[in-house]
């Protein structure tokens, strides 16, 4: 039975909205909030595939950071292989090397995260305990793969010259770049959500998500299907990793890992397997993090930790946990 | 008979097991005679501090099946302990006590919040709190920086008895001139042995049965009658404690704490978590040879990549893969291995050999 709409999970990120607000005056306000929202949509992107391939399959993989790592190292090499493009302050040169960029890093994570998925993942489906582990050893090897091949030292990336630099908007100075990861962050978001809500694909991605026995059942190898959203879970982490990178504007081999247990965070508060959840409760988290790295410097990671916490211990299944028949 | 007291019935059930774990209890027992050496003696000490660690952390993963990360938290708290103590009051015994009894109390107050809160989760939330937890605690020790010492972590003396310049007797004593470093070595060794041998005693009690009745059928143990979320938190807290017993040594040994040294996700993931898996979940023993195994890779792995490097030099790509500091992707590799192959570890396999029928 769907009973009415359940109100108060709804209200946080409002609520949170407004409690920023009141904390500091506007012109800092905007310039926090868009940053937040920013980064909420990058931790979105890394933490949607997450939540699909848990929600669809039941399976957890501890090492999805290591292909946000990959798509910032790539997203890297494409920068630096494309100098003119990047130094000319022409917005549709600056664009197209992002797009390139992320282009790349879709093309490399997927195929990356279809290896994994082989040679790790298929094995130890159904068995929680040995997918943490197994992916844990993966999220080991990929890492020192990474640094086999790019480096243990950090590699410099300059944003598109276009790309650089603030716009005023209502007397606040907003990064052009943080702008640039809003749209995009909502494109995926509104293009995950068609694919979900309107095509025949994303109705069995659904159905396999709400009972995966009765799609089966009837026919349909939800298996396969797995596979390639498991791909297209890597593919968002190496954009959500391409678009860090270039924001950091320093990739690290921890880059991925780092902003896992951010991910981790939003996975449980928005409830696991749920996208739409995933989305609110990047934002929270993105908000979070900007808001107390302002006014509470030293408790920036901890805040979200102790949202987690506040959050769990009112819904213990998170704000919009999934309904799994 | 008096092995079976000592070992608290659980015997190795395998020959090669049994062999394998006398020799290490000699071993360490004469190390510093049969291994003379400041590094050796180091390696040692290592051993000793990670079989208590890693068999602690089985006592949770191994013998209630949940996977915490925040168990190096527990470990820094010990270490934390000591160091914060001996940095703060007059050195001595009395200083090494308040510490360790400080970090006991901080850890089991934590240990029970941690289950009381999560445990009522799903497992798999389970997982994922306590690395947020861990990554909080290695913020708190990094942001304190007045009491930790922050990134550079503390350096501190230790009483007469375990201090360097210590020396018990004029003469050497077969060939090895005894210091404070050899009495330290032997306090960490008898306290390892004693941990261990407690913790051998706790999983096979009736207690310990019931954890692993949790393990293979959670709802069938709560249907008997068991609280789940009670014993689980209850092997949590123990779990806890011996590591903060682990990490109070591993302070003694060092004479120095940081984030590193205790608290990171290193010494959780490459460290404990590859130790009580290659060794094999859920029977003690094996995070004790997994401990072995694993910290003396971690030593002498090394110089043999470096040889392999070498060899390979000319063809691509290899040269890297065997430069000595990705050591730890082979030790990755041998982790994936074993828990595809070998689910049960190597005590596992051994027990295998020894027990067809199985």
């Amino acid at each position: 039975m769907k009973s009415a709409i359940d109100w108060p999970p709804r209200l946080v990120l409002p609520l949170l909205l407004l409690a920023g607000l009141l904390a500091m005056n506007f012109t800092t306000w905007l310039t926090l909030s868009v940053a937040g929202v920013a980064m909420g949509m990058m931790l979105f992107l890394m933490a949607s595939g997450l939540t699909l391939i848990f929600g669809l399959m039941d399976v957890i993989t501890f090492a999805h950071g290591a292909f946000v790592s990959l798509g910032a190292y790539v997203a890297t090499d494409v920068v630096a292989r494309m100098p003119e493009l990047a130094a000319s302050g022409s917005w549709p040169a600056s664009l197209s090397v992002l797009a390139a960029a992320i282009a790349v890093a879709i093309v490399v994570t997927g195929l990356a995260g279809w290896v994994f998925e082989v040679v790790i993942i298929r094995r130890v489906y159904g068995s929680h305990l040995r997918q943490i582990l197994i992916t844990v050893g993966g999220l080991i090897v990929a890492q020192e793969l990474l640094v086999a091949v790019w480096g243990a030292n950090p590699i410099p990336v300059a944003k598109p010259l276009a790309l650089q630099g603030s716009v005023e908007i209502l007397g606040a100075a907003i990064e052009i770049y943080r702008l640039v990861a809003v749209g995009l962050g909502l494109a995926v978001y509104g293009g995950l959500y068609l694919i979900l809500a309107r095509t025949r694909l994303g109705l069995m991605v659904r159905a396999g998500v709400e009972n995966i026995e009765m799609v089966e059942s009837l026919g349909f190898r939800v298996k396969r299907l797995f596979v390639g959203v498991f791909i297209a879970g890597c593919a968002l982490a190496g954009v959500g990793g391409a678009l860090w990178g270039i924001y950091q504007g320093l990739v690290t081999p921890a880059i991925g890992p780092e902003m896992m247990i951010l991910v981790f965070i939003i996975l449980i508060m928005g409830g696991m397997g749920s996208v739409g959840g995933a989305f609110i409760a990047a934002i929270l988290v993105g908000l979070v993090t900007n808001y107390t790295g302002f006014l509470l410097p030293k408790l920036a990671l901890g805040s979200n930790i102790l949202l987690m916490v506040g959050i769990l211990l009112w819904r213990p299944r998170g704000l919009f946990p999934l309904v799994k028949s | 008979m008096i092995i079976d007291t000592i070992l608290s019935g659980d015997r190795p059930r395998s020959r090669l097991l049994g062999a394998l774990l006398m020799a290490a209890f000699l071993a360490l027992a004469f190390a510093p005679f049969l291994f003379p050496g400041t590094k050796a003696l180091g390696v040692a000490s290592r051993i000793c501090i990670f079989i208590v660690l890693a068999a602690s952390y089985d006592i949770v993963l191994g013998y209630t099946g949940i996977v915490s990360f925040a168990h190096a938290m527990f470990f820094g708290i010990g270490a934390y302990g000591v160091a914060i103590a001996l940095s703060n009051l007059p050195v001595g015994w009395g200083a090494i006590f308040i510490g360790l009894g400080g970090a006991l109390v901080v850890s089991a107050v934590l240990a029970v919040a941690i289950g009381f809160i999560s445990l009522r989760l799903r497992a798999l939330y389970f997982s994922m709190m306590t690395l947020a937890l861990a990554s909080f605690a290695l913020i708190v020790a990094t942001q304190l920086r007045d009491i930790t010492g922050g990134e550079d972590g503390l350096t501190f003396s230790l009483p007469h008895l375990l201090a360097v310049s210590y020396r018990p007797f004029a003469a050497p004593v077969l060939g090895v001139r005894i210091d404070g470093r050899i009495v330290t070595y032997y306090l960490v060794f008898t306290a390892a042995t004693a941990l261990f041998l407690l913790m051998l005693r706790i999983v096979n009690s009736p207690f310990g049965r019931v954890l692993q009745a949790i393990r293979e059928n959670e709802f069938r143990a709560q249907a008997l009658g068991f609280s789940v979320v009670l014993h689980r938190t209850l092997a949590g807290t123990i779990g806890a404690l011996m590591a903060t017993c682990a990490g109070a040594l591993l302070a003694l040994v060092l004479r120095y704490n940081g984030p590193s040294a205790s608290l990171s996700f290193e010494i959780m993931v490459d460290s404990i978590l590859l130790m009580t898996v290659v060794g094999g979940m859920g029977t003690l023993y094996g995070p004790l040879l997994g401990a072995i195994v694993i910290v003396l890779a971690q030593y002498y792995l090394q110089p043999g990549m470096a040889a392999l490097a070498e060899w390979t030099d000319g063809v691509p790509l290899l040269p890297h893969l065997f430069n000595p500091d990705r050591w730890l992707l082979w030790l990755g590799v041998l982790f994936v291995l074993i828990v595809y192959f070998f689910p049960t570890g190597l005590v596992g396999r051994m027990r295998g050999w020894t027990e067809p029928d199985e």
